[in-house]
């Protein structure tokens, strides 16, 4: 399907893609299997300058836009959903900063992440605050021209590698949600330390990593926005990452279809290739199908986004859930297809459904994203 | 310093296959790359230039569809591109396309004020003669290295590189200018960054005929060319050869038997 990409947008995929092959897929196994962070990678991503499409060119990066962060995620994800996840989540640390950040904040932050030469990671989720953010319980209490923060994040992807984390705090509890505030922390503040290292079904290239505030004091220009924003810079930030996780599912999915395909044409019983099977084609019809429909979805949503649409959160939950159910159900089909061979460690499509299956958990499980898209509908249509 | 790297645009030749009749390549369909050795030029001169300064000159001759080398090379690193391209050029054998190129280079001298370092693929992968980088150097009258795997040491007139041989390596020193050829040991090419494609994409080519270089007309093309082409044939398969079996006595008697029968004949 031509989706009149701009010439720009052409370059981004053809590079993205170059890195995949030639970089991305030699490794991924690898990578799966030791859960090594694969720096190697982020160095050629972060020279090929695509850690700058979520930068404006003013401090250092090549203009923010989420159509083309979707596109680079896509490409690297069809090679390994891990390693690309290592490049997005740079990109979601990123975004509150980008939104939020006053002047002095993004010419001493941006630069760094524009190049690659530092990666950036969000920190929201707690052990006890995972759907329900509202119930988060690491504090910041100001003294002075410092915050000291208190508390433990956990499920942080980047952790530990990541130099610079967007974080969110309590600052006033009476207020419930009113009542967080965003801040940056950098790594090596006395008081921040890192807990264990998660050891995961997917997307193992990545960390995944416990953030432990124990009187952490930053100064007080960290402040993202004003105190009583950190859920409306979460809000939005998500508005723009959601379609940068539907991307990595759909490149997923679409790596796992491209492996079922050849697959197929390789392996013969009954005296044929099973690529001659009708029920096996259909198959491959049903996927092809149901990529296209979430890549149509992504790309809409992303252009809306990139267009400065405001109200985005619907179409941005509904792009996010659906290109990852569907990248889940495409996974199992290409396993299917591979037969015995599918389920052994020998080839990569199993891979591909354990890395599939975060893209319908994290930045808000699947279920979260309905709740979105029912009550924005019901909101629209009901009155 | 002004650094030259020479590269030619080959079929990929994953994808080659020959016309049986014709014996001739058929080339519809086949996608065009830079020639796999001259990625390592390239990334050499860009190297060279970011240790020295300088620009790099990236140069091929071909049809106008080359041009899509020459951007490729620039989105690397390259700073200028020629495109030498004439009818007068077809059927050239490794000396007249050496010629060629030493006239363009020629002039490439006048245009970017000399050159100091020319860098070639150590062969190409469609011919596979390994001769035109020697012969450039041949019709510059300048000292070559061939198959050269790290460059030690450049000073303002002289380098110090390492050579390749079958049994280990050559040190060897050669004043400036020269010409190198690379062996893919040398370096490990980049990817292109998305700032060098879009440079890439607008970068002016520069196009040179025949006349533009000053090149004399009987020694282009296929006058110009000596080789005569007697005949092209896929060589025969290898056959599995010979398996040898049973306990390692019995094995290590019959492979000595054969080898005294290949020997004695």
């Amino acid at each position: 399907m031509n989706y009149l990409l701009t010439d720009e947008q052409k370059m981004i995929k053809e590079l993205a893609h170059k890195i995949a092959e030639e970089k991305i897929r030699p490794v991924a196994a690898q990578h799966d299997k030791t859960e090594e962070f694969p720096w190697e990678v982020i160095k050629v991503i972060a020279e090929s300058d695509l850690f700058g499409l979520f930068i404006p060119e003013e401090y250092g990066g090549m203009g923010v836009s989420v159509m083309n962060l979707c596109l680079a995620t896509e490409e690297l994800s069809r090679a390994c959903g891990g390693i690309a996840v290592c490049y997005a989540a740079s990109a979601l640390g990123t975004f509150p900063i980008v939104l939020y950040g006053n002047d002095a904040q993004k010419k001493k932050y941006l630069p760094d992440l524009a190049k690659g030469k530092k990666l950036a990671a969000f920190g929201l989720t707690e052990p006890e605050a995972g759907s329900d953010a509202g119930s988060i319980k690491t504090t910041a209490r100001k003294e002075g021209n410092y915050y000291i923060l208190n508390g433990t994040k956990h499920f942080i992807t980047n952790g530990g590698d990541a130099e610079t984390y967007s974080v969110v705090a309590i600052t006033d509890k009476s207020k419930g949600a009113r009542g967080a505030s965003a801040f940056i922390v950098e790594k090596g503040t006395k008081g921040f330390t890192f807990g264990k290292k998660e050891d995961k079904l997917g997307i193992r290239a990545s960390s995944t990593m416990e953030l432990i505030f124990n009187d952490c004091k930053i100064p007080a220009e960290n402040l993202l926005a004003k105190e009583g924003m950190g859920f409306i810079v979460t809000m939005r930030t998500f508005d723009m990452s959601r379609p940068g996780v539907a991307a990595q599912a759909l490149g997923i999915g679409q790596g796992a279809l491209e492996l079922a395909a050849k697959y197929m044409r390789q392996r013969k019983q009954f005296d044929k290739p099973i690529s001659s099977f009708q029920g096996l084609q259909w198959m491959i019809a049903d996927m092809a199908t149901e990529l296209e429909a979430a890549r149509a979805l992504i790309y809409s949503c992303a252009r809306a986004v990139d267009a400065g649409e405001k109200d985005i959160g619907a179409a941005s939950a509904m792009a996010k859930m659906f290109a990852s159910d569907v990248a889940f159900k495409v996974c199992d089909m290409a396993l299917q297809i591979h037969g015995g061979y599918g389920y052994m460690k020998d080839y990569p499509i199993e891979k591909y459904l354990r890395d599939a299956k975060i893209c319908q958990i994290y930045e808000g499980t699947n279920q979260i994203q309905r709740n979105i898209i029912g009550l924005q509908t019901i909101k629209d249509l009901g009155k | 310093m002004n650094i030259i790297v020479c590269i030619k645009q080959v079929p990929e030749t994953t994808d080659v296959r020959i016309n049986p009749e014709t014996n001739t390549l058929i080339r519809d369909g086949v996608k065009s790359i830079i020639n796999p050795f001259d990625m390592y030029a390239i990334e050499a001169g860009v190297r060279l230039k970011e240790k020295m300064g300088g620009r790099v000159i990236v140069i091929t001759m071909g049809p106008p569809q080359a041009e899509a080398a020459l951007r490729e090379a620039i989105s690397m690193g390259c700073d200028d591109a020629v495109l030498v391209s004439d009818r007068a050029f077809a059927g050239s054998d490794t000396w007249a396309t050496s010629y060629t190129l030493s006239c363009a280079i020629k002039k490439c001298a006048k245009e970017f004020n000399g050159y100091d370092v020319i860098i070639c693929g150590k062969q190409a992968s469609d011919g596979d003669t390994a001769q035109v980088g020697p012969g450039i150097s041949t019709h510059l009258d300048i000292p070559q290295v061939t198959y050269v795997k790290k460059i030690e040491e450049v000073k303002d007139n002289s380098v110090k590189v390492e050579r390749m041989t079958e049994e280990g390596f050559d040190v060897i020193s050669a004043p400036l200018p020269v010409l190198f050829t690379v062996v893919k040991e040398i370096n490990e090419p980049r990817i292109p960054s998305l700032k060098g494609m879009m440079r890439a994409k607008s970068a002016k080519i520069l196009v040179w005929t025949a006349k533009d270089i000053d090149a004399d007309p009987k020694d282009l093309g296929l006058s110009g060319s000596p080789t005569n082409v007697v005949k092209i044939f896929t060589p025969p398969h290898r056959t599995g050869g010979q398996i040898i079996t049973g306990d390692t006595s019995e094995v290590t008697a019959k492979t000595v038997g054969l080898l005294k029968d290949v020997i004695t004949g």
